[in-house]
């Protein structure tokens, strides 16, 4: 991204005005994203000095009146902030882990599979859930796990055993949404992977037959270690927004009960109440402020420890 | 397992040998299994959408289907109005949206493509740094809400997601591949940067485009949480939300029963909620075997580092 020389940098500082001239319509073929970003992204960031501030209406964001830390001590008080940090990182490291099993799992065994119509239709299949939407993901958990209808407890019932009724058990959640989130989510994933082994010399592979391989080691020794680069790029764009739950999946599936909020909050459905429920606007903006400092030194830390272990895989 | 000398023809057919024969096996039954558990849902809701009202009550949800009956969808559709409104602002912000999405990423992506563009690094880190750093919801809500007025408005549900850094990044790398000569001896010909873009790039770029439609039409239609945030008319809702307020809420269903003229017992609210699912995901399902093909060669375009 950043290659050029100091020299030429100096160069081009010296004639702004003539690239201005010489390039003038390109920038303005860029005007339309950079006004989109500065509206809906830099202008917001300055927003962040809502977290220190007592929202008046009359005020706005920049004219309402300085409370110092007291959203925070607020936060501190309601003592829900590290609960839902410990759930949005706990999912979020289920999700990483399990989604690169999973995904480069299924993405090296279809390449290994004999029958290409086999193949083709269980790509099909698996991608299907990718296209529905969490409120649609939301009436298929209903009709599952319903306590009086869903088809779960009707094979229970069919079975002689007792109903389960999840919606009063928030022991059993992290299972039920790291499934769902497999579900939805793997095969889109494995499309990624599969590319990538598709993507390979296969004369390395005929070569590694010829040389007296099996099927195990040629995945061992070659397979997998071509598909690191893709993994990495995967799992630190994860790493980085690992204070950052997925909203839909969880505001869906939960609803609003608070039974289940132990098992079940993640900061961004707690920002969410905070802000749309209880209006509490200095508050939802603390908890905002927190997530992305979070966020951006988390992303940071881990882009620079990668660039230290091998600088290919950076992201920038 | 020992391999015998092998022909050198006879490398590209699959030789059974026993290793190749357990990863067989166990990719039948690996992949098999997940393929059917992503299909058993859907199969779920459709055999619960077109059975009686009656038996699903007495019954509960069915694995099999025993009764036959079209109820659902008829009461779906019974007060036509709501249900096709919501259809037609789906439709619309689908279009609209995925139109200006896709100009925005292709346009942006050639800017910063152009190797003769001088501020190119600046700009690209300028929209990548935002993928980095946000303020957070609620300065981005109070933005929209406060100062661009989105309360009930339409571009409310286009402006949240008109514009993507990362399909941007896509963009520029997958036009980055394509040779700057074309660029250069239209320049030496006196064609301008737009023209350029519109006539020259645009039409190199259709697995680009197709992949970035899909992407950006997927959003918009399955798009909830927006409509949710800004909308309050009930005009104004979108698909989703609209199928989220019915299984939400009872008393949303009440509504719509009394509006129909039917009393409240005998409304097959369990079966209408499964119904409504299938109206919500419909097209975009149906849509899906003709798109699968580009999305595979996409997801490709997607994967490569920006």
């Amino acid at each position: 991204m950043r290659k050029d020389s100091s020299l030429t940098r100096v160069h081009k500082k010296a004639s702004l005005a003539h690239n201005l001239r010489k390039h003038w319509l390109l920038f303005v073929m860029l005007l339309p994203a950079v006004i989109y970003v500065i509206i809906f992204s830099y202008v917001p960031m300055t927003g962040i000095v809502l977290a220190f501030k007592k929202y008046q209406h009359a005020g706005g964001i920049y004219f309402s009146p300085w409370n110092g830390l007291k959203n925070f001590r607020f936060l501190m008080v309601a003592g829900k902030l590290g609960m839902a940090t410990r759930n949005t990182i706990l999912y979020n490291l289920a999700f990483i882990v399990l989604g690169v099993l999973f995904e480069m799992g299924s993405a090296i065994l279809l390449n290994e599979l004999v029958s290409k119509r086999f193949k083709k239709l269980s790509q099909t299949f698996m991608f299907l859930p990718y296209f529905i939407s969490w409120v649609v993901a939301g009436a298929i958990m209903y009709n599952i796990f319903n306590y009086e209808r869903g088809v779960f407890n009707h094979i229970v019932r069919a079975l002689g055993g007792t109903p389960f009724d999840l919606y009063n058990s928030p022991g059993a959640w992290p299972f039920v949404i790291i499934l769902l989130k497999l579900w939805k989510g793997t095969g889109y994933g494995s499309v990624v992977y599969l590319a990538a082994i598709t993507g390979l010399d296969q004369e390395m592979f005929e070569a590694a037959t010829i040389d007296g391989t099996n099927a195990w080691q040629r995945i061992r020794y070659i397979t997998i270690p071509s598909l690191v680069p893709t993994m990495m790029i995967l799992v630190l764009l994860a790493i980085g927004n690992i204070f950052r739950g997925d909203f839909g999946l969880f505001y869906q599936t939960v609803k609003s009960s608070a039974l289940l909020q132990p098992a079940t909050e993640i900061i961004d459905t707690y920002v969410f109440k905070l802000l749309i429920n209880d209006g509490n606007i200095g508050v939802s903006a603390a908890v905002g402020l927190y997530q992305s400092v979070l966020c951006f030194i988390t992303i940071n830390l881990a882009n620079w420890l990668v660039k230290r272990v091998q600088p290919d895989y950076a992201l920038y | 397992m020992s391999m015998h000398a092998v022909h050198p023809k006879r490398l590209n057919r699959r030789i059974w040998t026993r290793d190749a024969i357990a990863i067989n096996i166990l990719g039948y039954v690996f992949i098999g299994l997940f393929a059917l558990m992503c299909l058993f849902p859907f199969y779920l809701i459709i055999v619960a959408s077109i059975t009686p009202e009656a038996s699903l009550i007495r019954n509960g949800y069915p694995l099999i289907p025993t009764e036959f009956s079209l109820q659902s969808y008829a009461l779906c559709l019974k007060n036509p109005e709501s249900v096709l409104r919501a259809y037609g602002n789906t439709i619309m912000v689908t279009v609209i949206g995925t139109f200006l999405s896709v100009w925005l990423a292709t346009m942006t992506g050639y800017v910063l493509s152009r190797r003769d563009f001088p501020y190119r690094n600046f700009f690209s880190f300028f929209f990548f740094f935002t993928t980095l750093f946000s303020g957070g919801l609620v300065p981005w809500y109070m933005m929209c809400t406060r100062y661009l007025a989105f309360k009930n408005h339409y571009y409310a549900l286009i402006l949240p997601m008109m514009f993507s850094v990362w399909n941007t990044i896509i963009a520029k790398s997958f036009i980055g591949g394509i040779p700057a000569a074309i660029t250069e001896s239209a320049k030496i010909d006196g064609a301008n940067d737009f023209t350029i873009y519109l006539k020259l790039i645009i039409p190199l770029c259709k697995p680009l485009i197709a992949t970035l439609s899909l992407f950006a039409a997927l959003a918009f239609w399955n798009d909830w949480y927006n409509c949710m945030l800004f909308m309050t008319d009930e005009t104004r809702y979108n698909l989703q939300y609209y199928l989220q307020r019915m299984l939400g809420s009872a008393a949303a269903m009440k509504i719509v029963a009394e509006k129909s003229g039917i009393d409240l017992p005998s409304v097959p609210l369990e079966g209408m909620k499964m119904a409504m699912t299938i109206v919500a995901t419909g097209p975009i399902v149906l849509l899906y075997p003709f798109v699968q093909r580009y999305f595979v060669k996409g997801l490709t375009i997607g994967a490569v580092k920006g």
